[in-house]
């Protein structure tokens, strides 16, 4: 999933000492708690041999939360760019915690590490660092920190507050573009990451049906066969072992159907979600504060600071970067889901030609006698 | 309903949504080309002419979103008849599942005609078309005017020799055709004959008039079809008369079914002497009831009222002892429970393959507008190769959606023959409640018989106790004896009859199963020929589009 350059940078175990690697997985799922307090805890295990983390090997218990943490702080320090995106905090789901529910999770959130880790910037945060190797306690009480007073989720605190920053920012500069110099581009950047995102949604619907429809129909064809070997049982030869072959050939294809359904799922829907998650996040990037805070100091100090431009300008300068980066990630990873999808509908296709094939010679030498 | 005879309009109105999104894309995309950032337009115009200019067997299909085309759209129905498609889509290699295809799809069934066995022969043709709905007025006395009805037009064309004409059109309502199937029922007791259409009073309120009017002319011509097709029935005067007849149907309207039961005993006379079956009785009998039955006609309808008087009386109920027969109905009752059982599972997996294609289509089509948007924001040389990753992708679930709904339409066909002998079973039950009702008769002659002749014997004796005779016992005794002769006459007549009935079963289960089997086998072997043909189109579509995206392909790839 990640761009094969910097995993193979990166993630290597096999590379020569001497190359700096890093890598995470996320792991072995575990429900704890009861009821409305349950909740699923992960094992980390991160494996370097960067100077600043401790030993070969670490494996720490996580949670949700402890990742929704190091995600704010990331997206709090590294302004311009783009932290990759949590799987929902379903609070629905996280009563049933059903295995698919589990498995789907554990796997956005395993991507989600391993992108900061290959990422040039973000793999250099002390917050990574915590994350990765803090011990329960010392990770807890990072976490509570982060809650306050308010009792509200560290995410939600903070998307108040841009929330209020960028209303700010957009009462200051006005609906219209602020200034020409430096934000056409800016715009339509917004613009693009919009429509993006609409349309990626819709894909997204439609490719989270067609899961479904995958196992609907293994399911009527599960149903069909017991009912036409029902009927073969009332009938003489040979037209009875006929349909119960017909019967058994079609349970075989249900199953066919019901496993690429599973494969459908995680190998194109939730990629298809993944994106649809960056971008909305991208959205909510370039609607934050952050930029429209320098763009208030911008122009207010235009005339009289170096350093807010350059300040600025090396925000928008790593976003575009970031977008690049973004850019050839995504196609990279839409390529090998595409790829992916569409192997599976040719190796289901082909696997129910080849079910359903076996039966004709019974049925042409039945039909001829 | 599984609504097979509305194949090809079902097909259309679900072709035609998608298509005509896709049209709108591709053009105006194609048209919006023009200033705005010609780079990316050219990288798509380029992306599409590679995608026609692949050699494969299935490039007439994507015409469609060839924007060089200028009316991609104009030929969707070469897509759905099967001849020429079937031509197209087969690759080479696969010769026997094209011969097969073609051999299937020539020999899928029509809703016309169930039967592939041998007993009907090729030469014998007869093809009745129902058409032409048609509001007309009872001619009625009063000022206000009488009822509207609806009559239907029926054509026949045959090359049977019974019916003397090779063409023929009437004009009949649908009362005429209660008619008919009740003189049939009576005519031919125990025999498997298919049952008429409903009368469906609720829907003909509830429905809008002219969409039910269509129903009941599906409904009658496959009723009539049907009858046709059975090699007894079709030789009927009654349907001859039906067929033939012009203006009003010259066919008695129903009795009361309570007794029906002894006008069909009345006319064994006539049947016992002539053929076997009403084949030798001339058109003008049929009409009435036979004069000879007079007595016995006037005997029954006593006895009957008896019957349904005396119900604490030394009646039995049907005694069957036919061991066979019994066990043939269980086994024939469990059957239909199994048809009608694969019949709704067969309707839920229509459906299913339903859902599948049109899904696969819009998920093919929000890609294809993912691609459009994508080529045209392109700032990135990423894009373009998403756009194209996308574009291909898309490609294939759209044709991919097509196959998805030709497979079920002629799914539809195939399944359908489970529908059509659902209406079968019910034509067995009826014969074989004929038998038991003939049984009835011929116990209840029995015990009468046995009761009259107690009678008779208990008025003999009194009698002689009486020195010189009584004469008003006496008298009595001899109208008795009158009855009795009468009542036993009854019995040996419904005797035989019972026994016609049983050898009517007998033979027309017989063929009747023999039919089944066969149409069964072959509803299979279409309908898995027809799976096996679509799942390769559909594995070709996507292994092209596997290939074109070959380079993500991270299963090669040494770790």
């Amino acid at each position: 999933m990640i761009t094969e350059q910097a995993r193979n940078v990166m993630q290597s175990p096999r590379s020569p000492s001497s190359q700096p690697y890093l890598s995470a997985s996320v792991t072995d799922p575990v429900k704890l708690g009861n009821g409305v307090q349950a909740y699923i805890s992960y094992r980390v295990i991160t494996k370097t041999n960067l100077p600043e983390y401790q030993g070969p090997e670490k494996i720490v218990i996580r949670r949700y939360s402890d990742f929704v943490w190091l995600r704010d702080r990331l997206f709090e320090k590294y302004k311009g760019v783009f932290v990759p995106p949590l799987p929902e905090k379903s609070a629905v789901e996280k009563f049933r915690f059903s295995a698919e529910f589990i498995e789907m999770r554990r796997a956005a959130l395993d991507i989600f590490v391993n992108r900061i880790a290959s990422h040039p910037e973000l793999q250099q945060s002390e917050d990574l660092r915590t994350f990765l190797q803090a011990d329960e306690e010392t990770m807890e009480r990072f976490r509570f920190q982060e809650t306050g007073i308010f009792n509200k989720k560290p995410a939600d605190f903070m998307q108040m507050f841009r929330d209020v920053q960028s209303k700010v920012s957009d009462a200051v500069l006005g609906k219209e573009k602020p200034v020409e110099e430096t934000t056409p581009e800016y715009e339509k950047l917004k613009h693009y990451i919009f429509e993006l995102e609409n349309h990626l949604a819709e894909a997204q619907k439609h490719a989270y049906r067609l899961v479904k429809r995958h196992r609907e129909l293994g399911q009527s064809l599960l149903d069909f066969g017991k009912a036409v070997k029902l009927l073969g049982a009332c009938e003489g030869e040979p037209t009875g072992k006929l349909f119960s072959d017909l019967g058994t050939k079609s349970e075989l294809v249900s199953i066919k159907l019901q496993k690429e359904a599973q494969q459908v799922l995680m190998n194109f829907e939730e990629p298809l979600k993944d994106y649809v998650r960056y971008v909305h996040d991208k959205l909510m990037l370039t609607r934050s504060d952050k930029v429209g805070e320098a763009e208030i100091e911008y122009r207010e100090m235009k005339a009289e600071s170096e350093e807010a431009t350059i300040r600025f300008e090396r925000i928008v300068k790593r976003m575009n970067e970031e977008i690049v980066r973004f850019q050839e990630q995504k196609t990279e990873e839409m390529g090998v889901a595409f790829h992916q999808f569409a192997k599976g509908q040719a190796r289901l296709a082909n696997g129910i030609a080849d079910t359903w094939r076996a039966l004709l010679p019974k049925l042409e030498a039945a039909s001829s006698a | 309903m599984m609504g097979s005879e509305n194949a090809d309009g079902f097909e259309e109105t679900n072709l035609n949504v998608p298509k005509e999104e896709m049209e709108n894309l591709v053009l105006n995309g194609d048209g919006a080309g023009d200033g705005t950032g010609d780079s990316s337009n050219s990288a798509y115009r380029s992306a599409m002419s590679t995608l026609s200019n692949v050699h494969d067997p299935l490039s007439p299909l994507p015409t469609v979103l060839t924007p060089a085309n200028s009316d991609p759209l104009t030929a969707p129905s070469s897509y759905i008849e099967p001849p020429s498609y079937a031509d197209v889509i087969f690759s080479p290699f696969d010769e026997t599942s094209d011969s097969e295809i073609n051999g299937g799809e020539d020999s899928s069934l029509s809703p016309d005609s169930l039967s592939r066995s041998p007993s009907s022969s090729s030469s014998d043709y007869i093809k009745i078309t129902v058409s032409n709905p048609q509001k007309e007025q009872e001619t009625s006395n009063s000022i206000v005017g009488g009822n509207t009805y609806i009559t239907y037009q029926i054509t026949t064309r045959t090359n049977l020799p019974d019916f003397g004409v090779s063409e023929s059109s009437v004009r009949r309502r649908f009362r005429d055709v209660v008619t008919l199937a009740d003189r049939l029922a009576e005519s031919y007791r125990g025999f498997c004959i298919p049952p008429r259409p409903d009368k469906s009073v609720v829907e003909s309120q509830v429905m809008q008039k002219q969409e039910f009017v269509e129903q009941r002319r599906v409904a009658l011509e496959k009723y009539l079809r049907r009858l046709s097709a059975h090699p007894v029935i079709r030789k009927s005067d009654e349907l001859k008369v039906f067929l033939q007849v012009q203006g009003k149907l010259p066919l008695p309207m129903s009795t009361d079914v309570a007794s029906r039961m002894l006008d069909g005993a009345v006319k064994l006379p006539k049947q016992l002497f002539g053929e076997g079956g009403a084949s030798a009785v001339p058109v003008h009998e049929v009409v009435q009831p036979a004069r000879g039955g007079r007595d016995l006609l006037r005997l029954f309808k006593e006895l009957r009222q008896s019957v349904s008087n005396d119900w604490g009386g030394s009646k039995p109920a049907v005694v069957e002892e036919d061991k066979e027969f019994l066990e043939k109905k269980e086994k024939m009752l469990d059957l239909e429970q199994q048809i009608i059982n694969s019949s709704q599972q067969a309707e839920s997996l229509v459906k299913a393959q339903q859902d599948m294609g049109e899904t696969m289509g819009e998920l093919g089509l929000a890609f294809i507008k993912l691609t459009k948007f994508e080529n045209e924001e392109a700032v990135f040389n990423s894009q373009r190769t998403r756009a194209t990753d996308m574009k291909n992708l898309a490609t294939a679930a759209v044709k991919a959606s097509r196959f998805y709904r030709e497979l079920n339409s002629q799914t539809v066909k195939h399944l359908d023959t489970l529908h059509e002998y659902l209406g079968m079973m019910m034509a067995v039950q009826g014969a074989f409640a004929d038998r038991s009702s003939a049984l009835l008769t011929v116990q209840t002659l029995l015990s009468e018989l046995s009761s009259l002749q107690a009678r008779a014997e208990k008025l003999e004796a009194a009698s002689s106790k009486v020195f010189g005779g009584d004469k008003s016992r006496i008298r009595k005794i001899e109208e008795l004896k009158e009855t009795i002769k009468v009542t036993e006459d009854a019995k040996n007549v419904a005797i035989r009859e019972y026994e016609r009935i049983k050898d009517n079963n007998r033979s027309e289960v017989e063929r009747l199963d023999g039919e089944r089997r066969a149409d069964f086998m072959n509803m299979m072997k279409g309908f898995v020929v027809n799976q096996v043909g679509y799942a390769e189109k559909i594995s070709n579509v996507w292994a092209k589009a596997a290939e074109e995206t070959s380079q993500y392909d991270r299963e090669k790839q040494s770790s």
